[in-house]
């Protein structure tokens, strides 16, 4: 909201230095997003007449200009071409600084001296008119004078104010002054007001009522008579000016003028175009539509996509109950003021704010009546509008009569909460002790009524503030009101201490342990799209059912992704094109699941009040490590995998190979990682499917890149994810014996189970390992898997008898297992 | 009478068909096609006897020529695909390596040290700060109803604020009713949601996560992006308990020269609300103009529970009291490493990724 400072300081006494103003602003919560200097750099520019245009030989975009601007003939070189000898336009004289702190010098182009600039509207921050110079042939200005006098501008400082959707009471000049005349403990000034006239009673010529009383506060209808329309006297333009409107009749502009100033939106009716004279309030009805001031045909009382929005317009009607206008909103073009009307139906009213507000985002119509009936205006301000309307537009309309008794219904008005402050509550919910007359004071300076009963004070809130709740919830907003204007940077601060201690969840511990290893191990940290298209979906899932998004931005991030792989292949070919890419890349990422498919569904309480159970998508933490180094392939995989178990402290996971395991993986070169005592899936690992990397990396088709993609919702569930037991093992101090064991293994047995089965047959048997694999052709699909296998007993140094049966228990073990000793 | 052209045609077709069985190799059957199917094959030699042909045999016979040709390439195709995929699976076959062989210490790893995300590393000095002050570290779902991420929160349906932010909804159920979360606070009401049915209050929490508004993405906005929710619930909790746990965070991160300072704002599930601002971190409060001359910049958002989010969740604001706030981690690395554009922390680029460990 723009709010002009001449503007200000007619409702309240300020200070001075404009810093101090800023900052007192912002710190009552009425945040200044930018300041304009109104008129900065015009009292140095002067009103000049063109009486020679002279071509500059060499140049053909450039001319010489003699003007005369009150001190002798002067040489300026311009660039612009819309004027002629013998018009008039604004010169900067040299040392004239322009608005932006623009300064001009003498300077020379082309050999010939400029003596100043001729400028444009936009130049001079007048508007963004620039194809040519500012043409003043129309202002009534003799040459020589500043364009200050010449267009009557009176220099001003313009607030552009960013108002809290709790403000309602915020959105208006008097509003804000109120909050600084509170903050200042000044008085706040009262505007001019007219009152009524004329020999009859509005009843008698004009009506009003209220159809839809749930949607309608109240609405106030007075007719003016004695209207002649024409342009308004100056200081209502630069008001509206000031505050980006722009001015069009002093009617129109009355009505503007008020809403800026007390925030109370008005709509005037050409009288003789309103059947009856009369105005209702009501729903509109199914089929019903209307063509608004800006051309557009609307069907109205449609229901709209929103949630909880079923449709419901409030209209303004006439007396022969056809629509005029979409309430609060805008009006319809057939009664709206022409240079032809003399009456005028006067409409202040204010409207239920949900219905304002559901409307206007329905038909997308935002203007700034609906601003702020959206937002509440106070119900109690329609007639004191009306009589500074009456005020503004007398100055332009002497014989401005307002008929005495306007029409005035009342509908479902807001309650105004009375709220009880114990003595107590503000130090208790500020921790700072504010007096209670300075509470006191501060509530009444803005309108809130206090009642002292003792130990309690009885607030009752203005009826402008609708934002003021009941109960509890009341006293926050009061409260809140209270520290705005006392400052919240003079509340007291205090550290508070509680007895418990700060921790970690076990998941992030989790996460850092696992980010700490890949990172030691070389992988950068990326951060991939959440949302992708439905091609990337299909890369890993063709025709899956997916997650889908309503709104999407564009298709490219329409669907959420079940699989970080897409995004981390992505990334890594993006930098291979950079010649940067021989990288490990590696991803923390939630992917998600359509609830059909995910066996698990989520459910929780959603839609209005919360009364209906919704599904949710099921959400897993992946951490996905793309192994993109030159020679990476599913081998570095399992290599990186087993750094990880063990700095996880995890007891025994089987890294089990599986064809066609998960989408993306390579059919022969996955692996799943299994828990062995839970026998959960930890993750998978292996390459990349090279149809994949071919899809989304045509470059880099022939390389293989290895992939570990681990849950985190199962690395982080002891149950799923077995630990180490956290008894300490204090190795024997007697020297261990070890022997090699080689065993040619079926290729459906895994080694690291037939390792397993190897260290459980025995309790002299300390540890096996597998150091060796050997494959050729006579084997077949079997392989040659050498174990060295180590044994010890606590309390003795193992003999060679002892050694040669736990020997011949290993080999009859692998027996079972159908592997057979090598020769 | 001149001798058809055309009679040989079912030999031709038998013999070509019979050729294609017996090729079982793809690059012999890359080699067969000109001889098939291609400019060497019968059918171009008898295309061009047709020539012979009397105008009215011409059309019939050439439809017959047609016809069987196809009949020859669609064999063709037929026997790409399946030696295709016989040459896929072969390929795979060969290809087969029993991970559970790998012997991990034979790979060879050059060493590197790797860098975290710098999203990550900001959130963990975040974490850390927040951990030495006492609080705990909570997450939630980035996929929520729209009860938490609005309606316990005092953000009715079609409620203005609800403008407040650019929503993604989710294609699932009733319309707007599943979000992609666009702020942690819904990570709050779990929280107290939980901590009433466990008995376990006081909550003295912080909830770092991802959220997600439509917006399109400039130098100062990611559609994704982070933010740490931190949540006070106990006994005799007050807005000066809230400044000093600003205070004393804003010291902690960012230095000691720099400062926090509140005023008022609106949030719905606040009251009093305020946003922070901290001293500029690029002119430590000279003024630049980065802050617009104002030697502040707006952190994040805070304030007092509001009474109505206690009733959603069924707490007594009679007894407990609490406050809550909220910034961006984005952000805060923004600041941190003065990042002009934003959008760096999502290109993925190896040569911004090095820069931070």
């Amino acid at each position: 909201m723009k709010v002009s400072l001449n503007w200000l300081r007619e409702f309240v006494d300020l200070p001075e230095s404009l810093e101090e103003l800023r900052d007192t602003l912002d710190d009552l919560g009425l945040v200044v997003e930018g300041i304009t200097h109104v008129g900065e750099g015009l009292e140095d520019v002067v009103v000049a007449r063109v009486n020679e245009i002279r071509a500059i030989p060499g140049a053909d975009r450039i001319r010489l200009v003699v003007v005369e601007a009150g001190g002798g003939p002067l040489e300026i070189v311009c660039g612009a071409s819309n004027f002629e000898v013998g018009d008039r336009v604004p010169l900067a004289p040299v040392g004239a600084v322009l608005p932006g702190g623009f300064a001009i010098e003498r300077r020379s182009l082309r050999g010939v001296v400029s003596n100043g600039m001729l400028c444009s509207a936009r130049e001079l921050g007048l508007s963004d008119d620039h194809v040519g110079l500012m043409i003043l042939n129309d202002v009534p200005a003799p040459t020589g004078v500043t364009l200050l006098e010449a267009l009557q501008v009176t220099p001003d400082v313009v607030f552009d104010i960013s108002v809290e959707g709790n403000r309602p009471d915020a959105w208006s000049i008097q509003g804000v002054a109120r909050d600084l005349a509170a903050r200042y403990g000044r008085a706040l000034r009262v505007p001019l007001l007219g009152s009524p006239s004329g020999d009859r009673a509005t009843a008698e010529v004009a009506g009003a009522g209220i159809d839809s009383p749930e949607l309608c506060q109240r609405l106030t209808v007075s007719l003016l008579r004695g209207v002649r329309v024409g342009p308004s006297p100056t200081w209502v333009a630069q008001r509206l000016s000031a505050a980006g409107m722009r001015p069009i009749s002093n009617v129109v502009d009355a009505s503007n003028l008020v809403m800026l100033e007390l925030g109370q939106p008005t709509h005037p009716y050409d009288a003789d175009h309103v059947a009856g004279r009369t105005l209702r309030v009501r729903a509109a009805r199914a089929g019903e539509s209307l063509v608004t001031l800006d051309g557009v045909a609307r069907e109205l009382a449609r229901a709209g996509r929103g949630l909880g929005d079923t449709g419901v317009d409030c209209v303004i009607v006439d007396g022969r109950d056809r629509v005029l206008g979409l309430a609060g909103i805008m009006g319809g073009a057939a009664s709206e003021i022409s240079d032809a009307t003399s009456e005028v139906l006067l409409e202040a009213a204010a409207f239920d704010p949900m219905t304002i507000a559901r409307s206007a985002k329905r038909h997308g119509l935002r203007s700034e009546a609906s601003h702020r009936f959206e937002r509440g205006v106070d119900p109690e301000l329609a007639l004191v509008a009306v009589a500074r309307f009456v005020a503004v537009l007398s100055q332009s309309c002497p014989d401005l009569q307002w008929l005495p008794a306007p029409l005035d219904e009342r509908g479902v008005m807001p309650s105004r909460p009375t709220i009880h402050l114990r003595e107590d509550d503000v130090e208790r919910a500020l921790g700072t002790r504010i007096e209670s007359s300075e509470v006191r004071r501060i509530l009444e300076a803005l309108n809130f009524s206090v009642l002292d009963a003792t130990g309690t004070l009885e607030v009752t809130a203005p009826s402008a503030r609708g934002d003021v709740r009941e109960a509890a919830a009341g006293r926050a907003d009061v409260i809140e009101e209270v520290a705005r204007i006392h400052s919240y940077r003079a509340l007291q601060r205090r550290t508070p201490t509680w007895a418990e201690p700060g921790v970690l969840s076990d998941r992030q511990r989790l996460r850092r342990r696992l980010r700490d290893t890949v990172v030691d191990l070389g992988a950068l940290e990326v951060w991939t799209p959440t949302l992708g298209s439905d091609e990337d979906f299909d890369l890993l899932h063709p025709g899956a059912k997916r997650v889908r998004i309503t709104n999407p931005l564009s298709a490219e991030e329409s669907v959420m992704r079940a699989s970080l792989i897409v995004g981390l292949l992505r990334a890594w070919s993006r930098n291979l094109e950079r010649q940067s890419g021989d990288v490990v890349l590696a991803e923390f990422g939630t992917v998600f699941a359509h609830p059909d498919l995910a066996g698990v569904s989520r459910r929780t309480r959603g839609g209005a009040g919360g009364a209906l159970e919704v599904d949710l998508p099921a959400e897993n933490e992946r951490l996905t490590v793309l192994l993109g180094r030159v020679d990476d392939d599913a081998r570095h995989a399992v290599a990186l995998w087993g750094v990880i178990v063990d700095r996880l402290g995890l007891a025994d996971v089987v890294v089990r190979s599986r064809d066609a395991l998960a989408p993306g993986l390579h059919v022969t070169r996955g692996a799943e990682l299994v828990d062995r005592s839970s026998g959960a899936v930890l993750g998978v690992l292996g390459e990349v499917d090279p149809r994949l990397v071919e899809s989304v990396a045509p470059k880099f088709a022939s390389r293989r890149v290895g992939v570990l993609d681990l849950d985190l919702d199962a690395l982080g569930d002891p149950q799923r994810a077995t630990r180490r037991s956290s008894l300490a093992h204090v190795p024997s101090r007697y020297p261990s014996a070890r022997m090699d064991l080689a065993f040619v293994v079926p290729g459906d047995v895994n080694a690291a189970d037939l390792a397993h089965a190897l260290a459980s047959s025995d309790e002299l048997v300390e540890s096996v390992r597998v150091f060796d694999v050997y494959r050729n052709e006579i084997l077949g699909a079997a392989r040659s898997v050498a174990y060295a296998v180590s044994l010890s007993a606590p309390d003795r140094t193992l003999g060679e008898a002892e050694i040669a049966v736990v020997r011949d228990g290993l080999i009859q073990t692998a027996t079972s297992w159908r592997a057979s000793l090598r020769a | 009478m001149k001798p058809n052209p055309l009679e040989s045609l079912d030999h031709v077709v038998r013999d070509a068909l019979g050729q294609l069985a017996a090729i079982d190799d793809l690059a012999d059957l890359n080699g067969a096609e000109a001889s098939l199917i291609g400019r060497r094959s019968a059918f171009t030699s008898l295309q061009k006897s047709l020539g012979a042909l009397a105008p009215e045999d011409r059309a019939r016979a050439g439809a017959a020529l047609q016809e069987a040709r196809r009949r020859v390439e669609d064999a063709f195709e037929e026997r790409r695909r399946v030696l295709d995929s016989g040459a896929w699976e072969r390929r795979m076959r060969e290809d087969r390596l029993d991970l559970g062989d790998v012997i991990a210490e034979r790979v060879v790893w050059s060493p590197r040290a790797g860098h975290p995300g710098l999203v990550a590393i900001t959130q963990r000095e975040l974490e850390d700060v927040f951990v030495a002050m006492g609080f705990s570290v909570a997450e939630g779902p980035e996929v929520e109803s729209d009860w938490y991420n609005f309606e316990a929160l005092n953000i009715p349906p079609a409620h203005p604020a609800r403008g407040m932010w650019d929503t993604f909804y989710v294609e699932m159920g009733e319309p707007e009713t599943v979000v992609l979360r666009t702020h942690t606070s819904p990570t709050q009401i779990h929280l107290m949601e939980e901590a009433l049915a466990s008995g376990t209050l006081p909550i003295h929490s912080v909830m770092p996560g991802r959220c997600y508004r439509r917006d399109t993405p400039d130098a100062r906005h990611l559609a994704a992006f982070h933010q740490v929710e931190g949540l006070v619930v106990d006994r005799g909790i007050a807005f000066a308990d809230l400044a000093g746990v600003i205070e004393t965070f804003t010291r902690a991160y960012f230095g000691d020269d720099i400062e926090a300072r509140l005023r008022p704002a609106y949030f719905p599930f606040t009251e009093p609300s305020a946003e922070f601002e901290i001293t500029c971190t690029i002119c430590r409060g000279a003024g630049c103009r980065t802050c617009s001359q104002t030697g502040w910049i707006e952190l994040g958002g805070c304030g007092m529970l509001d009474p109505a989010v206690f009733e959603a969740v069924g707490l007594d604001p009679e007894v407990w009291s609490g406050f809550a706030f909220g910034f961006g981690i984005d952000r805060c690395a923004q600041m941190r490493h003065q990042i002009a554009d934003m959008r760096a922390l999502t290109e993925n680029d190896v040569r911004f990724l090095e820069q931070f460990s």
